[in-house]
């Protein structure tokens, strides 16, 4: 299987936009606050940004600025949307985790023996 | 509704990232950060908010985020543009056919210039560097403390080259002893005098010699000889070298065990032509072990992980220990890498070289490629107004400032690469002249990607230096005042830096104009140094066959009979050297801790007459007292060093001296005699009669004066033959040897001579140009001003002014850097011309007078110009 490597970091922030595009509020600042409230890590802003314009050089995500907010000074966001190829590789991941896991919790069905118990 | 203050996220930190951040981000960052900073003022306080922004914003200065052109628009193609740069540039470059021409001449000079050094440079910084354990390979010295302060040497005796090869051996890979010969090779009919080596069998190892047949370690063989390629072939011709017998100073016959690549032009041992091994200089294994003749270089090749001061300190003492007289001696190793460059000790250290010569000719290549540039913005900037409107209208078509820099920078890069294209052109002309006034063999390194990678960024650098100042200067005029017509006008200062340039231009071209004359005069100085002994149709022949050494007197009869010859000796040195030394000299009231060197020379009674010296106090030699041989002379210099006076405080005649355990007497002093350089102040020497101490190598003939010199050659060489059949006929003049002396400086002057009258047509091209523009730009003031009665003086006078002014400004200011820098050259030199005021008065008019010329051509003719003619236009 081949597709674009994404980093464990990369991968944190993709799911988080991919979530938070359906309110509509995928944008830098929002993913950051999700991140830190969710996993309890220290992320950086700029750590989030970062990760943001590698995704889309890896064509993971598009962004397009939206419409000026009181709260940001009247400054727009750039906002992010998850494109197929991000949502393809997100549940690529999650497929190759699920078997792992599968594998580890009832190891003898990994042998071949079926649904025995 | 009451509302409490917004917190509002430090101003400071968003004004740097205004700064710093690319535009197409900074909105988006910013209202990011002042969102998160509303969130984090919630959650942590205020303070730690902020401290939290700033942490944040200075995270967003990475190169990612970082200001940057991008262009948001898909580029159409580049090269439709650039194209257009050069059709442009194409075009005003054939339009201005006059200015275009001194632009390209002026840089293509100064680029060949340059290239010409950088050639010269490169050969020196690579010399030594074919041997292929260059960084391994040095010489051991000797540091003596001796009376005149530290001396070094590299004549050491031979036992301590096997002490170093047996000792040290986890220090030295191998160790060679050599001496160099010019000796007679003989095959058959065939005779040639060659400069050879006698050395150790570890020699050829050291030099890396490549062989072309037989093997390096073929000198083990003490029958056998190894011959270069150059030398083989003139003997063998086409035929196998190898096996054959070669007849080596008529006394040892060697077989060739092997012939080597000659070695090339730019190392030490350019002079090898062949090498014998050193055994054969002496008769038994005893004569050998002699420590006490210092006559041997010692070549060693240290092991890798050895390095050289380390070893330095290990050897320090070992000649010491087997030698009881020398109070102050310690030995160190010169590395290859510095022969070449530093060959000078003062005191013990390195006291320079060619290293100086190197500096002094990298700093006027780049001068001088400077001066080339400095034309080419002056008459840029000159023709600005020119071009103002170009600009102008540009612009207010929409060229952005950045598009007319790329505009400029294409005209400048058009220009350097046609003036680069000429140059080496240039270079290849010039190459082979220059090649011999510099004796050098460079050549253009074509295949050499060193050199190519080095033209590039030269012309780079040299199209962004010539352009820069147009580009930025002329792209930054404002469209609306160049157009509103007519009212752009330079201010008061705009022509300044132009002024400046031409001010640095002739500083740079006086200087060099001075120093060659300093040069020139320190040579004539020391070439008419008293030299205390007269060159007219003086010859030495040097003995080296044993046919005539033994049967001296017979010789000298038989020449004095042809009637060429009004005098002759022998002595164990040429008139222009002194080849051997000694530094146990006892006399009474010396301190015995402090040796002092004396130049030995042994000579027989004639030398005297023949060299016609003259005797200050005391006598000469003489053949009818046999104590002479056990006399010395001594010239005034070794007086000087010995502090020695007879009881009466009077010239020390008659006084004893102690030398290798024998009294001698000192029975005349001689006037000094310059037989070392020229430069430096003269050897204390010793004259002695007795050849048990020093060998009678030379014989020197006065020719009579009566015969022409070929005439007297001519009855010379039938006499010479008949002793000495198997030698071809050599002599020198004293003259030209003497001559020789001043090589070095002669060359370094001639070159700096030809450097600095490039300079100055470079200068002169740039101050003809400006003066064109100047008049051209004047042409309805000078029309006005001759309406109204002014003569062509008048005219001439008031456009040469400006220019006049500023080269007198340089002549001032050149006066004290040349005045530091020549200083500090001839300091070098112990006998030196002064610099005296009027070289910088013939130097100043002289650039003065360039300048009038120069200028003059162009402002005569505007002041000639019809006025109907240049006023009609309004």
């Amino acid at each position: 299987m081949k597709r674009s490597y994404l980093g464990e970091f990369e991968e944190i922030v993709l799911l988080t936009a991919a979530v938070l595009e359906l309110q509509g509020q995928a944008y830098g600042v929002a993913i950051t606050h999700e991140i830190i409230e969710q996993t309890g890590r220290s992320v950086r802003l700029n750590q989030i940004h970062a990760a943001l314009d590698r995704l889309e050089d890896k064509g993971m995500v598009k962004s397009e600025m939206g419409e000026p907010t009181a709260e940001r000074g009247g400054r727009r966001k750039r906002l992010f949307t998850v494109t197929a190829y991000g949502r393809r590789t997100l549940q690529e991941i999650q497929e190759v985790r699920v078997s792992f896991w599968s594998r580890l919790l009832n190891p003898l069905n990994s042998l071949g023996f079926g649904a025995l118990g | 509704m009451h509302q409490a203050p917004r917190p509002m996220p430090p101003e400071l930190a968003d004004k740097l990232l205004r700064f710093f951040l690319a535009d197409d981000r900074l909105e988006e960052v910013l209202g990011d950060l002042h969102e998160d900073y509303r969130w984090q003022v919630n959650r942590v306080g205020e303070r730690r908010a902020r401290w939290r922004y700033w942490w944040d914003a200075i995270g967003f200065l990475k190169p990612w985020t970082l200001k940057r052109t991008i262009n948001k628009y898909p580029t159409p193609t580049n090269t439709t543009m650039l194209r257009n740069y050069l059709k442009i540039a194409w075009r005003n470059l054939i339009r201005e056919k006059g200015y275009s021409t001194i632009n390209i001449v002026g840089l293509s000079v100064g680029m060949g210039v340059a290239m010409l050094i950088g050639l010269w440079i490169y050969d020196e910084l690579s010399f030594n560097k074919s041997h292929q354990h260059y960084d391994r390979i040095a010489q051991v010295m000797e540091n003596q403390t001796l009376e005149q302060g530290i001396q070094t040497y590299g004549a050491l005796p031979l036992p301590l080259s096997q002490e170093l090869r047996t000792q040290y051996a986890s220090d030295f890979k191998a160790v060679a002893a050599t001496t160099e010969f010019e000796q007679i090779i003989t095959y058959q009919d065939k005779k040639f005098t060659r400069f050879g080596n006698f050395a150790e069998a570890d020699y050829p190892e050291i030099l890396t010699l490549r062989m072309l047949s037989g093997n390096r370690q073929a000198l083990r063989d003490p029958g056998s000889v190894l011959l270069a390629k150059s030398t083989a072939l003139a003997l063998f011709g086409n035929s196998n070298p190898l096996h054959k017998l070669v007849k080596v100073g008529n006394r040892y016959t060697l077989q060739v065990a092997g012939v080597f690549d000659d070695l090339p032009h730019n190392t030490s041992f350019k002079n090898v032509t062949f090498i014998a091994p050193i055994k054969l200089l002496f008769e038994s294994s005893e004569d050998m072990d002699n420590w006490r003749s210092s006559s041997f270089a010692i070549f060693t090749q240290l092991n890798p992980g050895s390095d050289f001061g380390h070893v330095s300190q290990k050897i320090k003492d070992v000649f010491r220990k087997h030698t009881q007289d020398k109070a102050q001696s310690s030995l160190f190793l010169y590395p290859m890498a510095d022969w070449h460059l530093y060959s000078e000790f003062k005191n013990g250290a390195y006291a320079g070289g060619r290293i100086q010569f190197v500096w002094l000719f990298g700093c006027i290549g780049l001068f001088v490629l400077l001066l080339a540039c400095i034309n080419f913005m002056n008459l840029s900037t000159a023709r600005s107004e020119k071009r103002a409107k170009e600009v102008g209208i540009r612009k207010a078509i929409g060229s952005m400032r950045s598009q007319l820099i790329g505009q400029f920078f294409s005209e400048s890069f058009l220009f350097v690469a046609t003036a680069f294209a000429l140059s080496v052109v240039l270079v290849q002309l010039v190459l082979p002249t220059f090649n011999e006034v510099a004796d050098k063999q460079l050549i253009i390194l074509w295949t050499n990607p060193i050199f190519w990678v080095a033209c590039l960024s030269f012309s780079l650098l040299t199209g962004f230096l010539a352009g820069s100042y147009p580009a930025f200067y002329l792209s930054s005029f404002q469209p609306i005042k160049v157009l509103k017509g007519g009212a752009f006008r330079v201010g008061r200062f705009a022509s300044l830096p132009r002024k400046v340039l031409v001010v640095v231009q002739f500083t740079v071209s006086v200087t060099l104009i001075i120093g060659t004359i300093v040069v020139f005069r320190q040579i004539q100085f020391a070439q008419n140094r008293p030299v205390g002994y007269s060159r007219n149709g003086l010859i030495n022949i040097t003995m080296n066959t044993p046919e005539i050494q033994g049967r001296y007197d017979a010789l000298r009869n038989e020449l004095l009979a042809t009637g060429a010859v009004s005098d002759m000796a022998e002595s164990s040195s040429p008139i222009t050297n002194i080849w051997s030394s000694a530094n146990n000299l006892e006399w009474r009231g010396k301190d015995p801790n402090r040796p002092a060197a004396f130049g030995t020379i042994a000579i027989t009674p004639e030398f005297g007459n023949v060299v016609q010296w003259k005797v200050k106090e005391g006598r000469s030699f003489s053949r009818q007292f046999s104590s002479d041989s056990l006399a010395f002379l001594f010239n005034e210099a070794a007086v000087k060093l010995t502090g020695l006076k007879n009881r009466n405080g009077g010239p020390p005649v008659g006084e004893t001296i102690r030398w290798h355990g024998k009294d001698w007497k000192l029975i005349g002093i001689v006037k000094d005699m310059v037989m070392t350089s020229p430069f430096e102040p003269v050897t204390p020497t010793v004259f002695m009669m007795n050849t048990n101490e020093r060998s009678l190598n030379v014989i020197h003939i006065k020719l009579n004066p009566v015969l022409s010199a070929h005439d007297a050659l001519s009855k010379l060489e039938p006499v010479f033959k008949k002793f000495n059949p198997a030698s071809p006929f050599e002599y020198k003049f004293a003259d030209e040897e003497y001559a020789k002396k001043f090589a070095a400086e002669q060359r370094i002057g001639q070159l700096a001579s030809f450097f600095a009258a490039l300079a100055i047509l470079i200068s002169c091209l740039g101050l003809f140009g400006l003066a064109s523009f100047v008049a051209e730009q004047r042409t309805k003031e000078i029309g006005v001003r001759k309406v109204l009665g002014a003569s062509v003086f008048n005219l001439w006078g008031l456009l040469s002014k400006d220019f006049v002014t500023l080269v007198l400004i340089s002549c001032l200011l050149s006066t004290p850097i040349t005045w530091y820098l020549l200083t500090n050259w001839l300091d070098n030199y112990e006998y030196r011309t002064e610099l005296s005021w009027w070289i910088f008065g013939v130097a100043s008019l002289g650039a003065l007078a360039i300048t009038l010329l120069t200028v003059s051509f162009q402002s005569i003719k505007a002041a000639l110009i019809n006025p109907v003619k240049s006023l009609r236009s309004e």
